[in-house]
């Protein structure tokens, strides 16, 4: 017997002495600034998907990424809370010519980094020098100098004088931008997104040349920033941890004293922690989970709209989607209220045009409209009665459960009304996204999330030299409309010349619209400040966490 | 002994060269590369990028300037993650996966070779069913069924443990009792075969007929020899315990070379792929020569060739 009593002992023992390390701590909180001693510490703790490339605003491209640079730097304009619509960051107040091309701002009297050195608009012309170099490839370059006056030029090598660029700095307080063109939701740009945000170039020189990539300046320690929090600890995979910045110009709105965000790959993991009480928030929530969350935790579910569009891309010169008509019919057959209610389950709204509603004030007035009947019609108007003849369409996704189950619905509905053939075929994200650069697919699923808030987000890519439009359609008139827009003098005008432009796209569907994203995610409901907004982003100066 | 250690590690070298070579050129044919993203970068931008990276030379001068760094022990800047290199990535992701590794190989042994020797000494009896089956069962559930359902009920249900992470002691049980419970199995079953048949050679027989007790004739006689075909076992195993579990990594949020090695491949990140798989290689290399070491200590029989 005494061996087995050995062997008990020995598991046993293992057994005990690694649950007997008990409960750990969660990471040390950071000394809070400027929170009365008797009070916790307010901790924002959120998942944040999949690990940060980087922390340098000039170089990143992510959401995850974005979700921190948000809390670091700031633009000369930033966002409403509420709404998003651009009010004064940096600059405390600016002013545009009557002609629409030149802005001129006025910074805020002893604007400070984070490190205590002062902001100067020099610093900043610096700034955008350093995003225009061509040996720093930042990746959204093309977001400044697609509207800023010898950008482009200067970024290709054409133009070697900086000076010569539209960017000016005539004293230390005021910074002026000259475009190419008007480009009336440039504030919502500057607000939105970070290629837009100053960063310190006098803190980046120490570290090696300003233009070149890959300094260690965003490192803890070292990163010097313009936001309402500073960088404290960043380890990778496993946790990045911010904390108030005192040289912050709106310190005293700021309400958190730390954020933590959480590397969470995976969602399944992410959701697990927010039942354990670990994260406050999570990135996303899996579909698989809505109707559990229905069902056991109604107050944590938050599901807001989310300014993107789902849809499916046809490659124009590939038979039989070359024909327009074969295109209309197939986006008539398919169920769209069937497809959000029983397959996402996400509450997404069926799309019936390709621009998002309600979007800045604009929504399209040309929409989908036909029965079964219509698209059966169209169908055989080109040649293919009932399906007949009609070669098999092989349809590419993304591996993901998500999109397996809309494909397989949208399979059945064209099978069952059209007796069109369609064959799933999934793929890898890369070798999806390079099928769908070098236009080697016949139809693709597809997604377009904008980057900032104005209904031009939804109508650039269309553009027939557009490095996104893939689907080899092109329509001169389209293109004339597109620039006629940008030098619209007002925005009714120009939301006027973007009607006709949803009708072409609705006519030609170079993309089959399905519905319209939403945001899912579980949310703890402490949290307070917190606003349902259309890009997902939600300034945290303004959130704080209830007791 | 040390002649046949020297030419095993200098037979790596061509190895080491065969599998870098191939890894290089097998990752370059795939589709995608490490700039491919959903929002297409414009022509100038990717220029000047690939410039950056040295990918805008032949494919043949890439290789030779791979090699050559490689030699230096540099393994070039990571695509993905800007501010970080290869070199420092595998620094600072090893020690969590070795830890990890370590706690998971305590788990697998401990329980592993119990329930092993107690099948075997039990043979045919409930003991040994039970035994048997936990092990079948440890075999059968994979593990990114298990650490769910431990997470479920330890850190969800009975609030014990964190349900992710990599912060404090206890953030080490549930991850290590997950990866642990396969191996433990495996060891299990090769510990009960490799028990049986020596418990019944002449040479325990003898053992017994001398008066030896049954403890000392288990963990004296027998186990020496029943341990082999766990020890060449564990080699490989070793090596894939310590270079991290992406599974369990991606499940318990550890921030560990695991995941890093399986998402470089998703994320075409080139230098950390061939990072990644050059210790992994050269891991395997030496973990095998370990192997071969105890095997001759183990069994008498062989010797060093």
């Amino acid at each position: 017997m005494r061996p087995t009593t050995l062997a008990c002992c020995l598991a046993l023992g293992l057994i005990v002495g690694l649950a007997g390390c008990g409960r750990s701590e969660k990471p040390a909180a950071p000394a809070a600034t400027g929170a009365t001693p008797a009070k916790a510490p307010m901790i924002f703790r959120v998942g944040n998907g999949s690990e940060v490339q980087d922390l340098d605003p000039q170089t990143v491209t992510g959401v995850p990424e974005h979700k921190v640079i948000m809390a670091l730097f700031e633009g000369l304009v930033t966002e409403n809370p509420k709404d998003l619509s651009p009010m004064p960051g940096l600059a405390e107040s600016w002013t545009i010519s009557a002609d629409g091309l030149v802005y001129t701002f006025t910074l805020r009297p002893n604007l400070r980094w984070s490190n205590g050195d002062p902001i100067t608009a020099p610093e900043i012309v610096e700034s955008f020098r350093r995003i225009l170099s061509p040996s720093l490839a930042s990746e959204y370059a093309y977001l400044v100098y697609n509207f800023v006056a010898g950008a482009r030029d200067y970024y290709e090598g054409r133009l070697p004088d900086f000076a010569q660029v539209g960017f000016k700095a005539p004293d230390a307080r005021t910074f002026v931008v000259t475009l190419n063109h008007p480009t009336p939701y440039l504030l919502k740009i500057m607000a939105s997104h970070y290629s837009w945000w100053p960063v310190p170039t006098h803190i980046i020189a120490q570290h090696g040349p300003l233009d070149r990539k890959r300094l260690p300046w965003t490192k803890p320690g070292n990163l010097v920033g313009s936001g309402p929090f500073v960088l404290e600890s960043w380890e990778p995979n496993k946790l990045i941890s911010v904390v108030r910045n005192p040289h912050y110009w709106d310190a005293a709105t700021v309400k958190l004293d730390a954020i933590h965000f959480y590397p969470t790959e995976d969602l399944a993991t992410d959701e697990r922690m927010f039942r354990t009480g670990q994260v406050d928030m999570t990135y996303e929530l899996p579909n698989t989970k809505i109707d559990a969350y229905r069902r056991d935790y109604p107050e944590s579910l938050q599901i807001d709209p989310y300014l993107g569009v789902y849809f499916y891309r046809c490659n124009t010169a590939r038979p039989p989607l070359n024909d327009k008509r074969v295109r209309q019919a197939l986006a008539l057959a398919i169920d769209r209220e069937a497809i959000v209610k029983h397959v996402t389950r996400g509450d997404e709204q069926p799309a019936y045009a390709v621009s998002y509603p309600g979007n800045s004030g604009y929504t399209a007035r040309a929409r989908l409209t036909g029965t079964i009947a219509d698209a059966q019609r169209l169908l055989a108007e080109a040649g293919y009665p009932g399906g007949k003849g009609c070669p098999t369409i092989e349809l590419v996704y993304n591996t993901s459960q998500n999109h397996r189950a809309i494909a397989e619905a949208i399979q059945q509905m064209w099978r069952k009304h059209l007796g069109v053939n369609v064959e799933l075929r999934n793929e890898e994200w890369k070798v999806y996204i390079d099928m769908q650069q070098t236009k080697n697919f016949m139809m693709q699923r597809g997604g377009w999330i904008a980057d900032y808030l104005d209904p031009h987000v939804f109508f650039e890519i269309w553009e027939s030299d557009s490095g996104n439009n893939n689907t080899n359609w092109s329509s001169p008139e389209y293109d004339r409309l597109l620039h006629a827009a940008l030098a619209a003098k007002t925005d009714a005008e120009r939301y006027e010349l973007y009607q006709q432009m949803d009708a072409i796209l609705v006519d030609e569907l170079p993309v089959i619209p399905i519905y319209y994203y939403t945001k899912v995610a579980a949310r703890s409901k402490r949290i307070k400040g917190f606003y349902p907004t259309l890009l997902d982003n939600h300034p945290y100066k303004y959130i704080h966490l209830a007791d | 002994m040390l002649r046949f250690v020297l030419r095993r590690l200098l037979e790596m070298i061509p190895v080491l060269w065969v599998i870098v070579t191939a890894t290089f050129f097998m990752i370059r044919f795939v589709p995608g590369g490490p700039f491919t993203a959903e929002k297409a970068v414009t022509p100038e931008v990717l220029r000047n990028l690939e410039a950056h990276y040295g990918l805008d030379k032949p494919l043949h001068r890439q290789y030779l300037d791979y090699l050559g760094n490689l030699l230096q022990g540099d393994l070039g800047p990571s695509f993905k993650y800007a501010n970080r290199t290869v070199n420092e990535i595998i620094a600072d992701k090893l020690p969590t996966s070795l830890e990890l590794g370590l706690w998971s190989l305590a788990v697998a042994l401990t329980v592993g070779l119990t329930l092993g020797v107690l099948a075997a000494i039990r043979r045919n009896t409930w003991l040994d069913y039970l035994c048997s089956s936990v092990a079948m069962t440890g075999i059968s559930v994979p593990t990114f069924v298990l650490g769910p359902l431990l997470v479920l009920f330890f850190a969800i249900h009975l609030g014990w443990f964190n349900a992710s992470g990599w912060y404090g002691p206890a953030d080490r049980v549930l991850p290590a009792a997950t990866l642990g419970c396969v191996y433990a199995a495996y060891v299990a079953r090769l510990t009960r075969g490799g028990m049986l048949e020596v418990l019944g050679q002449d040479f325990i027989r003898t053992a017994r007929a001398k008066g030896a007790s049954e403890v000392r004739v288990v963990f004296r006689h027998a186990l020496r020899g029943g341990l082999l075909p766990v020890v060449s076992f564990l080699g490989p195993a070793i090596a894939g315990i310590l270079t991290g579990s992406f599974v369990i990594e991606t499940i318990f949020q550890i921030p560990g070379l695991g995941r890093e090695f399986v998402n470089s491949a998703f994320n075409r990140d080139y230098t950390l792929v061939l990072g990644t798989v050059i210790l992994y290689a050269a891991l395997i290399i030496v973990l095998n020569l370990v192997v071969d070491v105890v095997q001759v200590w183990l069994n008498p029989k062989l010797k060093f060739e």
